[in-house]
């Protein structure tokens, strides 16, 4: 069992084009370092020195992360993540 | 250049319209590669500001599955400005992340007068396109 990361058309350079990759942790941020490890520079595409980029969305199980617990979000076996591009403007 | 049936057009603007003074925003969902949209989807603007604008994170995961299961992509994303041009935004340039979008921009300024313009933005890089309106895409072939 692993966490599996659906990833967005945008960041799939970094993933040989797979729509979602898996990876393991205990916290959101755990996870995404684990990531980095095969997919090098997606972690920098998803987190700056503040937390998570305003940028993308994240998605732990349908919710989003910034309602749960930002970076330090536990998460665990089983468990779908789903990055999105914000759509956002002015 | 963006090819787009008259009656798409014509909801962006209503849906520009109803939501001025806020920004309106949403998405033509179109069948993947084909660079047609078809289906028109309104989306909330989470932060009803006339200057700003964000897809609610939560509708948009679910219209996102939702393209995802019937093999469609967000072939135009469009939004309002309320109070200046119909042009791409510091902004609007630095969240853009799809570089197959074409991004539609509606200006309710002018009560009378509507503007549509549509975009692409690739790296930070904007370029106006040629706006093609068309009643059905069965004349734009048949024309073709």
């Amino acid at each position: 069992m692993a966490i599996e990361v659906r990833i967005p058309t945008i960041l799939r350079t970094l993933t040989d084009g797979a729509k979602a990759v898996e990876g393991k942790g205990g916290t959101l941020d755990e996870l995404f370092a684990d990531l980095d490890v095969r997919h090098p520079g997606l972690r920098d595409r998803l987190v700056d020195a503040k937390g998570l980029r305003k940028f993308v969305n994240v998605y732990l199980n349908d919710e989003d992360v910034r309602f749960l617990g930002g970076l330090e979000t536990e998460v665990a076996d089983g468990d779908n993540v789903t990055i999105l591009p914000a759509v956002a403007g002015g | 250049m963006l090819t787009i049936e008259r009656a798409l057009v014509d909801q962006i603007v209503a849906h520009a319209r109803a939501d001025h003074p806020d920004e309106a925003c949403g998405v033509i969902a179109g069948p993947v590669g084909s660079d047609r949209p078809t289906r028109y989807v309104p989306m909330a603007n989470a932060e009803r500001s006339p200057t700003f604008y964000r897809f609610d994170s939560l509708e948009q995961l679910k219209v996102w599955r939702e393209m995802d299961d019937r093999d469609e992509e967000p072939v135009v994303i469009y939004h309002s400005h309320t109070a200046t041009e119909a042009y791409p935004s510091r902004t609007d340039v630095s969240y853009a992340a799809e570089p197959n979008a074409h991004y539609v921009l509606v200006s309710t300024r002018d009560a009378e007068e509507d503007e549509f313009r549509s975009y692409r933005i690739v790296d930070g890089v904007i370029t106006e396109e040629e706006v093609v309106v068309v009643d059905s895409y069965g004349d734009a072939a048949a024309s073709a």
